[in-house]
């Protein structure tokens, strides 16, 4: 092993996360998700399955959804992460209220990625239909099984933000 | 112990990949290598070459009258939206649209689809019906594969150790080619396919199959030139012929039996389908091909 290996097992990054700029080092092998909660201090993202199934770690990377622990904390160097702490920076959103009355909370662990996942469908399909919905929201799981309950909050909030022309 | 190092050019991805004294693995969507990394509990020293810092000025992807040519860094969301692609390959474009999840299809890339191998490749069969070839690159040059002799085993392509997997190249399909792909899983997203089949019937005549997760590597069949495809008693002799390579096997996602009903199955409804929408074609107005 040459010097360089030894240098770059610990990463430096430096990254936007909710329009802040941050810096932070950590071992190569630290996961975007574990970055966020550990380095970073953001815990509102939850660690589940950690490979890619359950969705509970879902963030936006330069705009996109994805899911955060199958993303290096390395490579989000010179990039832009958005986080549950950003989108619901001024109390409970229109989404949340929705969740919660249609009663799709019960453990509420898997919420901040399905509140990522919704948020994404409905940044570029404001008026999704139910298939659109369920198609767009499949990488979530909710083990209370919350399912209809997710799909008629986004249902609601879509028609709301529609109509109030937000 | 993870190592990472993000190369700006491919040369320097290629030396960095090629050093005898690590094992080194390329990154580029990391949907399949961030679950192998985070199963790894050994001390192996492992070099993480992230390829998204070398920027190919074409573009992910280039259309051209020759056809499609897939970059490394193009992810599956975006061939999926791609409306060229769309039009030439649908098998490709509903294969691509279907994988893992949205989150998964925003970051999973098509040459990493193939170069991880695995015998359930969503992309493989429609590519392997479609012709593709596959560019390797190495210090020593570059070479071109055809699809169909990549895929040596599971996780074993013919990239070898040292070099790059650096794109894919599509011939334009001839007027009259349509495809189709189907796939079979145990819940809607994110689950890997028990079968799936990705069927091209060629403007001349050649009908191509390709099968996922039923062998060690995706396989591609050719029907018998001529093959009269709505004759059913016909077409069930061709299938009992062709489909006889399958090996599948029992797993968590389904037995052998079922594996190979299901082939059958999938395959007469891909086909089907490719003659609905060539009929659709033919009937209405000319469609981009």
């Amino acid at each position: 092993m040459d010097a360089r290996f030894a240098a770059e097992s610990q990463v430096t990054v430096t990254t936007t996360v909710n329009g802040e700029l941050r810096t932070f080092t950590a071992p190569a092998h630290r996961t975007l998700l574990d970055a966020l909660r550990n380095e970073l201090g953001l815990t509102g993202t939850k660690s589940s399955c950690t490979e890619g199934e359950c969705g509970a770690c879902t963030v936006l990377l330069d705009g996109k959804a994805v899911n955060s622990c199958l993303v290096l904390a390395a490579e989000m160097d010179g990039h832009e992460v958005v986080t549950i702490e950003s989108v619901s920076r001024d109390g409970v959103t229109d989404l949340q209220e929705a969740l919660l009355k249609e009663g799709a909370v019960q453990c509420g662990f898997c919420i901040p990625g399905q509140v990522m996942s919704a948020e994404y469908l409905l940044s570029h399909t404001p008026e999704p239909t139910v298939e659109e919905i369920r198609s767009a929201m499949s990488g979530n799981l909710c083990r209370c099984a919350s399912y209809n309950r997710i799909v008629n909050a986004i249902l609601a909030t879509s028609k709301k933000r529609v109509s109030t022309g937000e | 112990m993870v190592t990472y190092y993000k190369a700006q050019t491919l040369a320097d991805a290629l030396e960095m990949l090629g050093r005898a004294d690590v094992q080194g693995s390329a990154l580029s969507g990391g949907t399949d290598l961030l679950v192998a990394l985070s199963r790894q509990h050994d001390e192996t020293p492992r070099l993480v070459v992230d390829l998204k810092g070398i920027k190919d000025p074409r573009g992910p992807m280039v259309v051209s009258d020759d056809g499609l040519h897939l970059g490394f860094e193009l992810t599956m969301a975006q061939l999926a939206d791609d409306p060229t692609a769309r039009s030439w390959f649908p098998a490709l474009t509903q294969a691509a649209g279907e994988v893992g999840s949205v989150a998964i299809r925003n970051r999973a890339t098509v040459v990493g689809n193939i170069c991880n191998a695995s015998p359930a490749s969503d992309t493989a069969p429609p590519l392997l019906v479609h012709g593709a070839t596959v560019t390797i690159a190495s210090m020593g040059g570059e070479r071109t594969v055809p699809i169909s002799s990549f895929f040596r085993s599971p996780r074993v392509t013919a990239c070898a150790r040292g070099e790059i997997v650096t794109g894919i190249d599509i011939p334009r399909p001839i007027p009259g080619t349509g495809s189709a792909y189907r796939r079979l899983t145990r819940r809607w997203g994110v689950d890997l396919i028990t079968v799936s089949v990705a069927a091209a019937v060629h403007g001349d005549g050649r009908v191509l199959l390709g099968l996922g997760a039923v062998a060690p590597t995706p396989l591609l069949v050719e029907l018998p030139a001529g093959l009269d495809l709505t004759d059913r008693a016909g077409l069930t002799t061709a299938l009992d012929e062709a489909l006889a390579v399958a090996t599948p096997i029992t797993d968590i996602r389904g037995g052998a039996d079922y594996r190979s009903a299901m082939l059958r199955e999938l395959a007469e409804r891909a086909i089907q389908e490719v003659l609905e929408s060539t009929r659709r074609s033919s009937d209405g107005r000319s469609v981009r091909s």
